[in-house]
């Protein structure tokens, strides 16, 4: 099978790669660029693990074609703060405690700074609903709302 | 999955010359056909099952459909609209039916990838068709059976349905398009026509192995609403508070002028091999004077004829009640 030109914005990189028609998002993330961050979990759209951001907002990249980025941006928890300089969402994350296994993380993290830019929502129930499409097994959903709350103080503070 | 091209088009004419066949109507997708992907929300899935394996992918989600506007209190929304971006619209927040369909369904995430087009022409949730390696179902092959039938059928449907296919449409918001006397507009080859939504769509006792009555290289380009001058709400029951699909639902719009329904249009979801429009509620209650009693005769007329297998036997009550609650707080009519 031919492979497909694609040229893409990552983390605010530009790059240029040839894929396979096949490929998903998430596995050009991972496997072709090596940005493991973001996670596989159900490879179907039904657990948030692999939630980036294509042109700013939040996707599961399991469920969208490479192809279908060409030409855009996407950001992945590798783009959004470092060890040494946390984004907000994930320093909240950290201080509330709002993870156990991680294997859920990066995906929450991801969706939850969309969450942040997005209207319409205040309370602890809409978060719980807005934050839907992610799932934890270990079920630190409580901790996860407190620290999506907490992002959104300290980013109005 | 089985390989496929991809092309990229960015005008209505070029994606509509670019299928050929009537792989858009049919259930199944082969190898030999040419396929449109917009969200790639459900394709995707059906082709890593292996389920749909069509030889080439056109994607549509950059078609210039993407505009939100109102004509003369119509709604008239691009195809490419995602679902968030229609919940999102300052003209939807008002219709109390159409914004808490798209709000309701799926995550937030697959609502920000999910198209209007896409969505109406979504397919069927039935863990039978979507696993290939189940040999009974009408739907991928005509004539072999159907092993919802007795097999775990909880999700399933009601009406519109028979022994061969008990598939459910799982559309939410095509339930409150139903409601809303809403239309597609379509293009193709042949030109472009318009649909009500309500008549878009193949009841599976009529045939199983369609899904739709779109024609080879036709593809929804708009979805026109016109904007309801009534009350309106859609109620959905499901297994789980969030991100799951309806057991039931009821969308309901609704005008009482002086105790009397003067206007009434119902969409029940979670029952139908189609967006149902429930039509013999409707006669029960149009042009009468509003109670709990006509909404439980209504309701109970339109589930009259409901088939179910043993999972499903629960339904017709469930949505009776369904619609009976969102009747009476749509009219706020109670005793």
């Amino acid at each position: 099978m031919s492979q497909l030109p694609l040229s893409v914005t990552v983390n605010g990189e530009p790059r240029s790669v040839e894929v396979d028609p096949r490929r998903s998002l998430l596995d050009l993330l991972r496997d072709t660029f090596g940005l493991t961050g973001t996670q596989k979990g159900c490879n179907q759209g039904a657990c948030g693990a692999c939630t980036v951001h294509l042109d700013g907002r939040r996707v599961l990249s399991c469920l969208t074609l490479a192809a279908q980025a060409d030409g855009r941006e996407v950001t992945t928890v590798e783009g959004i703060g470092t060890a040494g300089d946390l984004h907000p969402v994930q320093q909240a994350f950290l201080d509330c405690d709002a993870f156990q296994c991680g294997a859920c993380t990066a995906g929450q993290v991801m969706s939850a700074v969309a969450l942040l830019d997005e209207p319409d929502w205040e309370t602890r129930d809409d978060v719980r609903e807005l934050m839907s499409g992610n799932l934890c097994r270990c079920g630190a959903y409580p901790r996860i709302v407190d620290a999506v709350l907490a992002a959104r103080e300290s980013r109005e503070a | 999955m089985h390989p496929f091209t991809y092309t990229r088009v960015d005008d209505v004419a070029a994606a509509s010359a670019a299928v050929t066949t009537d792989v858009v109507a049919r259930a199944v997708q082969t190898p030999d056909d040419v396929a449109f992907i917009a969200g790639g929300t459900t394709q995707l899935d059906l082709m890593r099952d292996g389920v749909w394996s069509p030889g080439s992918l056109v994607d549509i989600s950059r078609l210039p459909l993407t505009d939100v506007q109102v004509h003369d209190g119509v709604l008239v929304v691009g195809a490419t609209v995602t679902m968030a971006a229609l919940a999102r619209h300052a003209a939807v927040r008002d219709v109390a039916v159409l914004r808490d369909s798209l709000l309701l369904a799926a995550s937030p995430q697959l609502r920000e990838m999910a198209t209007i087009g896409g969505n109406v022409l979504q397919r069927t949730r039935c863990r039978y068709f979507r696993d290939p390696t189940v040999t009974q179902c009408n739907k991928r092959e005509p004539g072999s059976g159907c092993a919802a039938i007795e097999g775990t059928a909880r999700t399933h449907a009601v009406l519109g349905v028979d022994a061969g296919c008990i598939a459910v449409h799982a559309s939410d918001l095509a339930v409150a398009l139903v409601a809303l006397d809403a239309r597609v507009r379509l293009s193709g080859p042949g030109g472009t026509r318009t649909l009500p939504v309500a008549e878009l769509h193949v009841r599976a006792d009529q045939d199983p192995s369609r899904d739709n009555v779109l024609a080879a290289g036709e593809l929804i380009t708009h979805l026109e609403v016109p904007l309801p001058e009534a009350r309106s709400g859609y109620l959905k029951v499901r297994d789980r508070a969030s991100y799951e699909f309806a057991l039931t639902s009821a969308a309901v719009v609704a005008r009482v002028e002086d105790g009397v329904l003067e206007h009434i249009a119902i969409g029940l979801g979670g029952v139908g091999s189609v967006p149902w429009r429930a039509t013999r509620a409707e006669a029960v209650l149009r042009g009468q004077r509003a109670s709990l009693a006509l909404f439980e005769e209504a309701a109970t007329a339109e589930l009259a004829d409901a088939f179910t297998v043993p999972g499903t036997d629960f339904k017709p009550e469930l949505a009776r009640r369904t619609l009976v609650r969102q009747l009476r707080d749509v009219t706020e009519v109670t005793a």
